[in-house]
């Protein structure tokens, strides 16, 4: 038999790309943070701090084992979860997954978990009680991540012997997430902000964001730990990280050129929110093709994703839903143009190279799919939480800030003075 | 005595300023204000959604003077404030009762 030994060269990648990943959450949270008002910041910035927290101890009891464990029955629907419970036999130093550690494998998909549940939180800004989300956040992170990423991440004979549908029966195209981490997050974005409806005053009174420059570093952050998640989604050291990680730049450049090409031609200016958004449109866009498409196909993807995503952001004020910062219009339309465009911009396999209409259906396929399933199983979990728990925090509460309502901070001491705001305050009950 | 009140444009306040200690002023109150009035706002706009800025940013500066510099004081904040265009802003006086200088307890014209 012969002797697996771990890849040197992949390990220290896969060490790395973790840690990229992980920045994506502050990045996030950053990015989330700067576009709401002054009085609910820190809410906004700890419900990326909160999924993480909540998503990854329960990837490590179950989630894994849910995800990467055998195929329940082969029908590639779920995975096995009494497998690696609490990651049995897996959590030491001699495990091997592909050629690198388990522990890292482990680690790296763990936090792709806790990075979907987070993006949700952008379409219900304001609003939510922070226990709720939590509880909803590990719910959905069980009930919709843990399916979704065994069809979509479980390959055959890789972890264990039987894993996904999308993945191998379906043979959709999804190298890091356009479809379990995006399609997803956004289905699931949508049906929570219809669940909790608007807010107090969408639609009538201003909610400018309260730091660009904030996004813009978020957005920043955002795409530096993206190289992990997409380049680290090759779970290896070699060209097809290195091409995943050319396209993460050529999609999302592209991508800031059309959002602003758009907002010139619509609104008059080219706005830097503008800019920080087109960076996560082109990112998002790309996560599922990164490996399937030459530069050409990135530069056309990261183009076409966002001029729409910047086109559907008006959607919300039309339908009347309150997706407060665009989870829709940015991930279920970048996650969707992404998917698809692998059917007409594939390397080999797109209808633009060649090679028919076969794998433009799957993509459909698993893309209908997963949004199918995400947005109507959020309606569920979501009103179960709001019926149960409540989701909302009062209007009182909501038009003093949630900061101060339901997390007792302020996130700034707006003031000159060196010796800090004395206004308002005083010590004790 | 008079209290003199000016709403200006932000950069004009440094000129402003300057006229003041030129005429022999030797203290003031600059805060910071935002109002509306004929000059109106300004449109922002972010992913699309436009909103109407109403209110824009001034400076409000306070003077105390003696009731014979007023209008000579007025004369010299509204010449220097002036650019000519829609915005410049507004001066007033009001009638002032008393005024006391803090560390001395110093009170009316002496404490100004």
């Amino acid at each position: 038999m012969e002797e697996v030994v771990i890849n040197t060269g992949d390990t220290a990648w896969m060490l790395i790309s973790t840690g990229l990943v992980v920045l994506m959450i502050p990045g996030l949270a950053l990015f989330y943070g700067g576009m709401v008002r002054v009085k609910s910041v820190l809410n906004m910035m700890m419900m990326s701090f909160g999924a993480l927290a909540i998503v990854f101890v329960l990837w490590i009891a179950f989630g894994f084992s849910m995800v990467f464990g055998d195929s329940v029955g082969g029908k590639g629907l779920i995975g096995d979860i009494g497998q690696f419970t609490f990651l049995n036999g897996l959590d030491n130093s001699a495990a091997i997954i592909g050629t690198i550690p388990a522990a890292v494998f482990i680690a790296f998909q763990g936090i792709f978990a806790a990075i979907t549940v987070a993006l949700i939180s952008g379409s219900i800004a304001d609003r939510a009680k922070f226990g709720a989300w939590m509880v909803f956040a590990g719910i959905w992170a069980t009930l919709v991540y843990f399916p979704v990423a065994h069809w979509v991440f479980a390959f055959d004979n890789f972890v264990a012997k039987t894993g996904g549908w999308i993945a191998n029966d379906l043979g959709a195209l999804d190298f890091a997430g356009g479809t379990a981490v995006h399609i997803n997050a956004g289905a699931a974005g949508l049906a929570l902000a219809l669940i909790l409806g608007k807010r107090v005053g969408f639609g009538k009174i201003p909610m400018r964001p309260h730091s660009l420059p904030l996004v813009m570093l978020g957005a920043a952050l955002l795409w530096f730990g993206w190289f992990g998640f997409n380049a680290g989604s090759a779970v290896a050291s070699n060209g097809t990280a290195g091409l995943a990680l050319l396209n993460t730049i050529g999609a999302t450049t592209a991508a800031v050129l059309s959002w602003l090409l758009v907002e010139k031609i619509r609104d008059g200016h080219a706005t830097s929110l503008g800019a920080a958004s087109g960076v996560v449109a082109g990112l998002v866009a790309i996560t599922p093709a990164c490996a399937a498409v030459n530069a050409s196909g990135a530069l056309i993807i990261g183009a076409v994703a966002g001029a729409l995503c910047a086109l559907s952001v008006g959607l919300k004020f039309k339908l009347g839903y309150d997706d407060s910062l665009d989870v829709v219009a940015v991930h279920l339309v970048g996650g969707i143009v992404g998917t698809i465009m692998i059917g007409f911009v594939g390397v080999d396999v797109g209808l633009f190279n060649g090679g028919g209409t076969g794998q433009l259906v799957k993509q459909a396929i698993g893309a209908g799919a997963v949004l199918a399933y995400s947005f109507i199983a959020t309606l569920i979990i979501g009103k179960i939480v709001d019926l149960t728990i409540g989701f909302r925090i009062t209007n009182d509460q909501e038009l003093a800030g949630i900061d101060v309502a339901i997390h007792a901070e302020r996130a700034y001491e707006l003031t000159d003075n060196s010796q800090g705001s004395v206004l308002g305050f005083s010590k004790g009950a | 005595m008079k209290l003199i009140t000016a709403i200006l444009k932000p950069f004009k306040l440094e000129d402003v300023k300057n006229a003041l200690q030129g005429a022999g002023i030797t203290g003031m109150t600059v805060s910071e204000a935002s109002g509306f009035g004929r000059q109106g706002g300004h449109t922002e706009v972010y992913r699309g959604a436009e909103y109407t800025v109403d209110l824009i940013p001034k400076v409000r500066l306070e003077v105390l003077v003696d009731d014979k510099d007023a209008d000579s004081v007025v004369d010299v904040i509204v010449k220097a404030a002036s650019t000519g265009s829609i915005g410049d802003g507004k001066v007033w006086t009001t009638p002032v009762d008393q005024v006391i200088r803090v560390r001395t307890g110093e009170r009316g014209v002496d404490a100004i």
